[in-house]
């Protein structure tokens, strides 16, 4: 099995929620100085659900096509059920192993999610260490 | 030795000695710039150690500790002949060039570097010839200056003369760019910053490993390499200094061996070398460098060269005609075994994980350089680069390789 299967480069390819909100609830933007991928996420919530997400950026395939999965499975969740999120469930999405270096960027999104909605600064799978 | 007679490297016979490269496909090992493979030679020879004379060096009163020593001082002989130093003891082992260059940071750089002081770096600098001296800038309140490269990935020497002033007392320059494979023009610099009275550090990580470098005719100060960059085990790295620097230098860190005595408030310090080699150090590994350097010298560093070249020539050739690639840094004749590049709409990460599904192993990413990513306005890039056992197949494979990388990537943009 191999990282450049066809459902990681369709997500790469046609992102699902790709772009941004106009006056979101919450916006967040971080990149990793390692390879620079960068990613941003808007966010509408209302009863404490996501009703809209955006994502938008630059970078790898496993950086882009995990955010484009990440904002598909968190949209209609509430914000407790998203916090919930882990590194694991980046890794079940994605289907395939990856070493270390691919391992942050396929987390960027979901770090850059919980930073800006729950103001969690570690790498997912990190937080306690 | 003296009068090398050239014979190109026989390099079938070399890749039987790398038990990595037995795979089919074969691994196409295009990351050698940051670490080569190991040959048998190399391995046995720390294995003939382990199995036959494993023991602590010096002050052992017993027939395999002296044999130990014996081999551990070997070693040192092999890599300071390699690189012409005058004498055995100016060859001081440390883990790697990292350390080699943190060590003249300190023990040198904190005796005479002060306030007001000028350091002239390249914007090329791997981080382990830059960190150690800002570190330095830190502690002192010396400045840093940059020698920038201009757009062909070569140092611009005009500017070098305009940096360098009486208050240059350090020059700390890479031989070679591990990103860009340019060949720095050292041996002019070093005359003209020691024309000013400032010392030069050469960082030789990927100098020593490809061709003949000479310290007597460089002239340099200092000169740092790593073992694991040529055939050698990791854990292992070289510090050159000259004689009577050394010689005045405090030492770097204390511990057991350094010492001739000890009370309990001072000590005196052991001479060269043991006055920088605290504590027990790599000694399997100092073996292990001692027979890598038998190694590529059997095989032939001018030969090796010429190799080398081919194989760059050859990439360049073929990776030039790829659609939509950018390749970094000088032409094929004015650098080492390195080719940078990026392509078009790809990731380097990607193109490097594509590659790897075909058992080709490059490396992408800012290599150490990030001052040297941003001035060449990229966030990362793909590199190749190439050692004794690389062949033309690797090279053809890193092309189709590429070529699939672009395909599968551009489907349908
Ligand atoms: C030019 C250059 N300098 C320094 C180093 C650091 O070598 P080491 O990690 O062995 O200390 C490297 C290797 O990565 C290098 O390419």
């Amino acid at each position: 099995m191999n990282i450049y299967q066809e459902e990681l480069l369709d997500h790469y390819e046609n992102p699902s929620n790709y772009g941004t909100l106009t006056d979101p609830d919450i916006s967040h933007e971080e990149d990793n100085p390692l390879c620079g991928d960068r990613i941003r996420i808007d966010l509408n919530v209302e009863d404490n659900t996501i009703k809209e997400v955006r994502f938008c950026g630059h970078g790898c395939t496993i950086s882009q096509a995990a955010a484009s999965m990440l904002t598909e499975a968190i949209e209609g969740k509430t914000l407790a059920e998203v916090k919930q999120f882990t590194k694991d469930d980046i890794l079940d999405m994605i289907g395939i192993p990856l070493g270390p270096v691919r391992l942050k960027c396929a987390l960027l999104a979901l770090k850059v999610l919980k930073a800006g909605a729950y103001g969690i600064n570690a790498w997912p799978g990190e937080e306690d260490e | 030795m003296d009068t090398p007679q050239f014979r190109p490297l026989d390099v079938g016979a070399i890749r039987n000695d790398f038990p990595i490269f037995a795979t089919t496909p074969p691994l196409a090992f295009l990351d050698n710039a940051a670490s080569t493979q190991t040959p048998r030679p190399v391995v046995e020879a720390m294995d003939a150690y382990y199995d036959t004379y494993r023991s602590n060096i010096h002050r052992g009163i017993y027939r395999i500790s002296e044999e130990a020593t014996e081999q551990y001082e070997r070693a040192r002989e092999k890599v300071a002949q390699l690189i012409n130093a005058p004498r055995t003891r100016q060859a001081i082992f440390t883990r790697n060039t990292t350390e080699s260059i943190n060590l003249v940071a300190y023990s040198w750089g904190n005796e005479n570097i002060s306030e007001g002081d000028e350091i002239i770096l390249t914007i090329m600098e791997h981080h382990s010839n830059l960190v150690p001296w800002q570190l330095l800038a830190q502690r002192t309140g010396a400045k840093l200056r940059f020698l920038e490269i201009t757009d062909e990935g070569l140092l611009d020497f005009t500017q070098f003369r305009e940096l360098l002033t009486e208050k240059t007392k350090l020059v700390a320059i890479g031989h070679v760019s591990n990103v860009l494979g340019s060949i720095n023009p050292i041996q002019s610099i070093i005359v003209e910053a020691h024309a000013v009275g400032a010392k030069v550090v050469v960082d030789a990580a990927q100098s020593v490993p490809h061709f003949q470098v000479d310290v007597q005719q460089l002239d340099c100060d200092f000169l740092a390499f790593s073992g694991h960059k040529m055939c050698g085990p990791t854990g292992i790295g070289v510090l050159y200094g000259k004689l009577e620097l050394l010689e005045e230098m405090p030492p770097f860190l204390g511990g057991g061996s350094m010492i001739r005595s000890v009370e309990r408030d001072i000590s005196s310090y052991a001479e060269l070398p043991a006055k920088f080699e605290a504590g027990t150090p790599s000694i399997a590994e100092a073996i292990g460098l001692g027979h890598a350097v038998d190694y590529i010298t059997k095989a032939n560093l001018a030969a090796l060269q010429v190799h080398e070249q081919e194989l760059l020539k050859y990439a360049h050739r073929r990776l030039e005609d790829i659609e939509g690639i950018t390749l970094y840094g000088p032409a094929p004749h004015q650098k080492a075994g390195v080719i940078s590049f990026n392509m078009e709409g790809i990731h380097p990460h990607d193109v490097a994980g594509i590659l790897d599904t075909h058992s080709i192993a490059v490396r992408a990413g800012h290599h150490c350089a990030q001052p040297l990513m941003k001035r060449l306005d990229v966030i990362a890039t793909v590199r190749a680069s190439f050692y004794l056992y690389n062949t033309i197949e690797d090279v053809d494979r890193l092309y189709e390789g590429l070529c699939r990388a672009q395909k599968l990537m551009t489907r349908r943009k």
